[in-house]
């Protein structure tokens, strides 16, 4: 299953994954490797066989990809025991996928508290990093993760547990939300103009505008910094 | 899990992006580097011979443009020369009119200078296509007022290889001018894509500007032309020595010139033979993919007379374009796609949404295009590959277009 890789270009320099070197393309050996032998994956012949207590289903509005995760929850040591997925998306968001749910099930599995606290980061990190313009990718797997954890709360009556992720309107003129920053700024978003061009609204309500800056600061801070 | 090819065979099929080198047109351009270095405006005989060269390489663009060898314009490649037939027919013109007609279909430089003109003041108009990509002459016609100064209508699609009616269109831009009385609007096409397969005959096509360059017909890249008809004014970009009577400065790239001078000459030699050829290739490769891939679908015109014959643009439902791509990539296939991914903005490819091809066929859009070099075993090697590639990305991919909606369109 695993093969050689070839060494790829040192990924502390920022990487255009279009240019064309000529040499082998510019992810990291991992992402190679995760990319090219996807771990945990749904398998056609397992859809009617694996048991699950979590399903969680997103769609990035970047650039319209899609995921889908199954979690089997352990409801005693609320561990993660097992999981798959299916990704629709680019080749990072794929091994994205795929790392994130390696990391889920190894050395006996991720208790869901600790799943819960996972970050976009902690993916990149163990990725070996990714392009600036590919970041976005990873947050998918965090997103589904939240979503089919949120599920196997539903399922087993602790709504209390769930985690809403409520959406707050900053500019109620123009119904933007801080999720609307968010998702700007993953995609490369970072001073007023640029969410503007990306949402595609006019001028926002000057008592708006500071609150926008702190949420830019923050997102870019978080994603990127 | 997928086969491993005993032997990686390199197999390149994106010649719309550019082509490698003809070693004939190499062979041209030698001398001019290193004995022959001369600066054309130079009076010696260095100089002089540089010149000479310079003019008969204006001589063979011309004679394949069936023009008048002044009326070709030397310049860095199809971008410059795209932009200088915007931005100079805008700015010369300006007294008569700010009103630009194009299509949603054009190529970034030309996109990218009426965009910036528009925030100017001048007023754009876009052409829409239809759903194979075709662009109609009569809302072109329609959309001409009194202070429309141009009209930029590419020749041949670069991504889904859809031909534009230019001569039509050409022709009623000339009729509409004589009901009116007036020399507007002018009328440029970007023929890049279409240099190495159809006429470039500027008479038969009624053109008044037309963009060609080197990279794309086996020439050397940095090398392209703008041809502009006798008596149409346009302000240059680049000032400086004065070269190129006036309308482009700085000394004349002489190798890159009598290269494409070269490549233009073979490549328009051998137009009917190769597109005879790349169509035949392009249609088995269609069938092969039809055959054994299910839930695909053909972008842009069938292949035939309206398609430029290089070119097979393929929609894989259900996967995304930038990871097959990546997938052929270890199997030594290049290609490219419309996918948002590959994008900088994360938009997809312009030309597959103006066809109104819903974002998910855009996604999962690949684009082939054949050249001098492809011959029926890189069909062949591809097609022991792309099929398990495909299987294997859509057993990864939780979305069946038909069953649900996309994500990014369900409100
Ligand atoms: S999934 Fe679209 S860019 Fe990664």
């Amino acid at each position: 299953m695993s093969k050689k890789v070839k060494k790829t270009d040192d990924l502390s320099e920022p990487v255009d994954i279009r240019s064309s070197s000529g040499g082998g393309w510019l992810y990291s050996d991992v992402v190679k490797d995760h990319f090219f032998n996807p771990r945990n994956f749904m398998q056609y012949d397992e859809e009617e066989k694996f048991e699950y207590n979590g399903m969680g289903r997103v769609g990035s509005p970047a650039c319209g990809d899609e995921m889908v995760m199954w979690l089997k929850i352990n409801p005693q040591t609320e561990k993660i025991t097992d999981c798959r997925w299916r990704t629709f998306g680019c080749g990072s968001a794929i091994a994205s996928t795929s790392v994130l749910s390696e990391m889920l099930v190894e050395k006996g599995g991720m208790p869901i508290d600790e799943a819960l606290k996972l970050k976009p980061q902690d993916i990149l990190a163990r990725l070996g990093g990714l392009p600036d313009r590919k970041v976005h990718c990873s947050v998918l797997g965090d997103k589904a993760l939240q979503a089919a954890v949120n599920d196997y709360f539903r399922r087993t009556g602790q709504h209390a547990r769930v985690l809403t992720a409520g959406a707050k309107v900053i500019d109620a003129a123009l119904n933007v939300t801080d999720k609307d920053i968010e998702e700007a700024v993953l995609e490369g978003a970072r001073v007023l103009e640029d969410v503007q061009k990306k949402l595609k609204v006019g001028v926002f309500n000057k008592e708006s505008v500071p609150q926008i800056e702190e949420l830019l600061r923050f997102y870019t801070e978080k994603y990127y910094g | 899990m997928l086969p491993k090819p005993k032997k990686n065979r390199n197999v390149y099929l994106d010649h719309a992006a550019t082509t490698a080198m003809d070693e004939r047109v190499l062979k041209a351009m030698r001398p001019y580097f290193l004995e022959q270095f001369g600066n054309p405006s130079s009076l010696y005989n260095l100089g002089r011979t540089a010149n000479r060269a310079l003019a008969s390489a204006r001589a063979t663009i011309s004679a394949a443009l069936h023009a008048l060898p002044e009326n070709i314009i030397f310049t860095s490649g199809g971008t410059e020369s795209d932009n200088l037939a915007i931005y100079g027919i805008a700015r010369a013109h300006q007294s008569r009119g700010q009103h630009i007609i194009s299509t949603l279909i054009e190529h970034h430089a030309v996109l990218g200078p009426l965009a910036d003109l528009k925030k100017d003041g001048w007023d754009i108009t876009y052409a829409g296509v239809n759903k194979e990509g075709f662009v109609s002459a009569d809302e072109i016609i329609k959309k001409i007022r009194k202070d429309t100064t141009l009209v930029s209508v590419m020749y041949g699609n670069n991504e889904v290889g859809s031909i534009q009616p230019i001569a039509e269109i050409g022709r009623a831009i000339l009729k509409y001018r004589k009901e009116n009385n007036t020399a507007y609007p002018y009328f440029h096409t970007d023929a890049c894509q279409a240099a190495g397969a159809l006429t470039l005959d500027v008479e038969k096509l009624h053109v008044d500007l037309m963009t060609i360059n080197g990279s794309k017909i086996y020439g050397p890249k940095g090398a392209g032309i703008l041809y502009l008809r006798r008596g149409v004014k346009i302000k240059p970009m680049i000032l400086g020595g004065g070269q190129e009577k006036r309308t482009r400065s700085g000394t004349e790239n002489v190798p890159a010139i009598i290269g494409l001078a070269e490549a233009l000459k073979l490549a328009q030699a051998d137009r009917i033979k190769e597109g005879d050829k790349q169509k035949k290739l392009c249609s088995m490769l269609w069938n092969e993919i039809q055959k054994k891939i299910p839930k695909v679908k053909l972008n842009g015109p069938e292949i035939g007379d309206g398609r430029l014959p290089n070119n097979l643009n393929v929609t894989f439902m259900d996967v995304e374009g930038e990871a097959l791509l990546l997938y052929l990539d270890e199997y030594g296939v290049m290609c490219s796609t419309g996918s948002a991914c590959t994008s900088e903005s994360l938009e997809p490819s312009h030309v597959l949404m103006a066809m109104g091809l819903p974002y998910e066929y855009a996604h999962g859009s690949l684009r082939f295009t054949f050249g001098r070099e492809n011959s029926l075993a890189d069909v062949t090697y591809l097609m022991k590959y792309l099929p398990a590639i495909v299987e294997q990305l859509r057993e990864l991919s939780p979305v069946s277009i038909g069953f649900k909606q996309h994500a990014k369109y369900k409100k």
